[in-house]
């Protein structure tokens, strides 16, 4: 072989394996995810066929006569082996259809479209809330630690980790609602708005603004204010807490001193400078926060009748309304999945030493 | 931070204020805080849960219809007039003119007829409510039929009772639907099915706005109703899981009527001035069953002892009170045919005796199946009780509703405590299940049958059910009914201890919300607001 032929072949393979050296973290990222994703969705579908519960019955009532049932079990393919049956679903999800559920005898897709955009909301609401308050009072707690803010900061926190969620959310309607009427009751709007506002986005408080009516805003607002006061107290304690470590031990470094020494402001070391340095591990544990509340607190949703994921995947396992299951559980799976993506794509932002 | 935290604060205090200034709900809408998550499907020829009866019940019309003002006999619905033959199979309707569908299409007898025969071919759960009488999709074309505009006919297997066939008719499986509507929604021969699971096409007095499951559903007055005008011209019926939302809601007047108060908050509200609570009986009967294929339980002593070992008057008294009364006979008060003998208290010698007879003088260990619910289980555990009493070690096997049934419509279970509710108005919808067993065999698999899921075999009482089922007499049917109740506490292999009473609690403006009592369902169409 020449050596001109060689430089060729070398040139050509150069490109090619740096397209391939560029492509490989896409293309592992991308293995991971189905991989992931296909474990899931076989872990939680021969668990649902497994569970002695009988998804026929839920159909067809236990008064069914033998033919109706027999029927209405070859339908719903339950008759086929299970890997046939999986095989077949994974083949209608790539093709974007995620079955009928159950019951509500709808397409599952046409239900979580309209149960996501409640949970959706109440779960922003309430990582705003959490992070408004959780970070400024974890922050204080650390610069005043061992004196009266922190230990108010942490006994708050405390009581937001152990009482019940339904009791707190029952507790604050009877007292916010019941005895002092400044909150909406149970449920997203009052009655008579409903159907009112055009379905934009499915959240309330975005579709009344663009629609440009401040009536139905303010309704909204006053049936999402206490959920997502109580479901951002369980945020902010968790919030806070992590803010008050990290920011500990920030402050203790040696650079603050130096900072301080050098005659920089206490807010300005504080504020910037060290807060700004646990923004990195800070982001991730709000991402982890925001996509527990985004999974749907099915507590939270039953007492205040608010239609979200969380109710809704519930609702559909205790009738092993499976197709509603798995299909809850892809959004989930994807919520978990694109929180992880945006907070490691945070870091590549917030973070200079991760370019 | 802090600043910008105060503004917020402060700001969404003021859209408070603003925001929840609506409490009291207007005077012409009304609106339910209930549980409607049993609600699947909104077709009438295959709903057949609680909630969607109820709906059912306001958004169509039968042939014959019950009046919420005077429950019990039957009333011209949109059928004006009927008639059976001589030959006792051929019935006659003749179809009332002028009535018209929410859609605007006129009502006719071709319309009944496409109803009738659609719910039979389209053989979904409630089907066999018009199947039992011999209609099948293979000849509902030729047995159903329009005479003309205004006359339906149709010709049954055998000459029934005609009240029977009647009481049928209520039911809202035979609910007229819209058949113009229908057939423009048809999809590959499902007569409108798919189309109609999620919409209306009837005649009542309200037609459907949406439905979100689980969530709420909305109905509009149709223009004015032929049985007389609805009040209320907007129905909303909210699901609101949480008893104690619900209670909130209604003390502060935002719902009307709230539906599904448990006892202890029915108990809260009825000390409130501005809230009452209506009571009312309903249909389902509260039983423990013993499946004769136990060797101890098929000993007739045995079964006899064990009616003598519940305290029924106790239960209903403590923890049931408000939600049950003791009834020990297998139809529900109001049918056709009841029976008010209660002849068992609690004796617990008497039941010593019996089982001294039978040859158990120290009792024996037994499973009682029983669900987690909570009245379940608070009468599974009394029952537990008064069993030690007799030497009876009663060891309960608890599970969700559809696991405890699985084993019990597999005779698998030794003891079952549970309730049945009647499947339409007529008396042989509980004695065909609690009476009637003609195959006891394991293969004949007559699932729907408490008799049969229990193994009781009797010629007696089978050959009864069957005969009352065609007694053209309807004071002579309804006393064959009454027989078979005695005899079936005398000697069948149930003991029936109570039947369901419903409370409805409502604001005190709030009048003529009828539920329907054992026979019917809710009416909204009679809901006045002073």
């Amino acid at each position: 072989m020449s050596d001109t032929a060689d430089a060729h072949r070398r040139g050509g393979g150069d490109l090619l394996s740096a397209i391939v050296a560029r492509a490989k973290p896409f293309v592992r990222l991308l293995l991971s995810l189905v991989v992931t994703f296909l474990g899931l969705l076989a872990i939680t579908f021969f668990i649902g066929r497994v569970i002695p519960v009988d998804p026929v019955l839920a159909v067809v009532g236990e008064r069914a006569p033998p033919e109706v049932y027999e029927a209405t079990r070859r339908a719903m393919g339950l008759d086929k082996p299970l890997i046939v049956q999986f095989g077949i679903y994974i083949w209608q999800v790539v093709h974007g259809d995620l079955g009928m559920s159950l019951l509500t005898s709808r397409p599952v897709i046409e239900d979580i479209r309209r149960v996501v955009p409640a949970t959706f909301e109440l779960a922003t609401m309430a990582t705003v809330i959490g992070v408004l308050i959780g970070v400024p009072a974890g922050v204080m707690a650390a610069v005043h630690a061992g004196r009266w803010p922190d230990h108010l900061v942490r006994v708050v926190g405390l009581v937001g980790y152990s009482v019940p969620v339904f009791w707190l959310g029952l507790m604050g309607l009877l007292l916010f609602y019941g005895k002092l009427g400044w909150v909406g009751g149970p449920g997203r709007l009052d009655i008579f708005y409903e159907g009112m506002v055009p379905q934009v986005t499915g959240m309330i408080l975005i579709d009344s603004l663009i629609a440009g009516d401040m009536g139905i805003f303010r309704n909204a607002v006053s049936h999402i204010i206490l959920p997502s006061l109580i479901l951002g107290y369980y945020s902010l304690a968790y919030i806070s807490r992590m803010t008050r470590s990290f920011m500990l031990e920030q402050l203790g470094q040696e650079y603050v001193t130096t900072a301080r020494v050098k005659g920089m402001s206490e807010a300005r070391v504080v504020w910037v400078h060290a807060l700004g340095n646990v923004m990195v591990p800070l982001i991730t544990v709000i991402a982890l926060s925001y996509a527990s509340l985004l999974e749907g607190s099915v507590l939270t949703e039953t007492v205040f009748a608010w239609p979200g994921l969380g109710f809704y995947i519930t609702t559909a396992l205790v009738s092993a309304d499976m197709s509603a299951v798995l299909g809850g559980t892809i959004v989930v799976g994807m919520v978990f999945v694109g929180l992880n993506l945006f907070s490691d794509f945070l870091y590549r932002i917030v973070d200079p030493r991760a370019r | 931070m802090k600043k910008r935290a105060l503004f917020c604060a402060a700001s969404l205090a003021a859209m408070l204020g603003a925001g929840a200034a609506q409490a009291a709900t207007p005077a012409d809408i009304l609106v339910i805080a209930d549980k409607i998550d049993d609600l699947i499907s909104l077709d009438p020829a295959e709903l057949f849960e609680f909630s969607a009866y109820e709906y059912n019940n306001n958004v169509y019309d039968k042939l014959i219809a019950l009046d919420p003002k005077d429950l019990g006999p039957l009333k011209p619905g949109v059928a004006e007039s009927w008639k059976v033959a001589d030959d006792g199979v051929t019935y006659t309707f003749k179809i009332r003119k002028g009535l018209k569908f929410h859609s605007g299409n006129p009502i006719t007898a071709h319309d009944v007829v496409y109803s009738l025969r659609r719910a039979v071919k389209l053989k979904k759960t409630p089907s066999f409510i018009l199947t039992q009488f011999g209609f099948t999709p293979e000849n509902a074309d030729e047995k159903i039929k329009a005479l003309d505009d205004y006359t339906v006919q149709f010709v049954t297997n055998k000459p029934y009772a005609p009240s029977f066939v009647y009481n049928c008719l209520t039911a809202p499986i035979a609910s007229v639907v819209d058949s113009k509507l229908l057939k423009e929604h048809e999809k590959d021969g499902d007569f409108g099915n798919g189309w109609l699971k999620t919409r209306s096409a009837g005649s009542g007095a309200y037609k459907l706005r949406v439905w979100k499951p689980n969530e709420i559903y909305v109905l509009d007055r149709a223009g004015d109703y032929w049985r007389g005008r609805a009040a209320m011209k907007a129905v909303f019926v909210r699901h609101i899981e949480e008893s104690s939302s619900q209670r909130l809601l209604l003390e502060k007047g935002d719902v009307d009527i709230a539906r599904k108060l448990t006892p202890d908050d029915i108990a809260a509200v009825m000390k409130n001035p501005d809230i009452k609570v209506e009571s009312d009986l309903k249909g389902r009967v509260m039983y423990f069953a013993m499946n004769q294929k136990h060797k101890i339980l098929s000993n007739p002593k045995v079964v006899e002892a064990l009616k003598y070992l519940a305290d029924y008057e106790g239960m209903t008294k403590a923890f049931l009170r408000g939600q049950y009364i003791v009834h020990q006979a297998f139809l529900p008060l109001t049918y056709l045919g009841e029976l008010k003998d209660n002849p068992f208290s609690l004796n617990v010698d008497k039941a010593k005796a019996l089982l001294k007879e039978a040859g158990y003088p120290d009792g024996f260990p037994v499973k009682i199946y029983v669900r987690n619910a909570q009245d379940r289980l608070e009468i599974a555990q009394s029952l537990q009780n008064t069993f030690a009493r007799a030497g009876i070690k009663a060891e309960l096997v608890v599970g969700t509703g559809k696991q405890i049934l699985t084993q019990y419509r597999a005779r698998k279970h030794e003891i079952y405590l549970g309730a049945w509710g009647p499947d339409y108005p007529d008396p042989h919808t509980n004695a065909d299940s609690f009476a009637h067993n003609p195959d006891n065999r394991d293969e004949a698999k007559l699932t729907g049958k408490l008799a049969w899921r229990n193994s009781w075999y009797d010629p007696e009482v089978n050959a009864l059910t069957e005969a009352a089922v065609v007694e053209k007499d309807t004071a002579k049917r309804a006393e064959m009914y009454r027989d078979l109740q005695r005899k079936l506490q005398q000697r069948g292999p149930f003991a029936i201890m109570f039947q369901e009473i419903i409370q409805s609690a409502m604001r005190k403006n709030v009048g003529g919300f009828v539920t329907g009592g054992a026979i019917s369902q809710a009416y909204y169409w009679t809901v006045t607001k002073k």
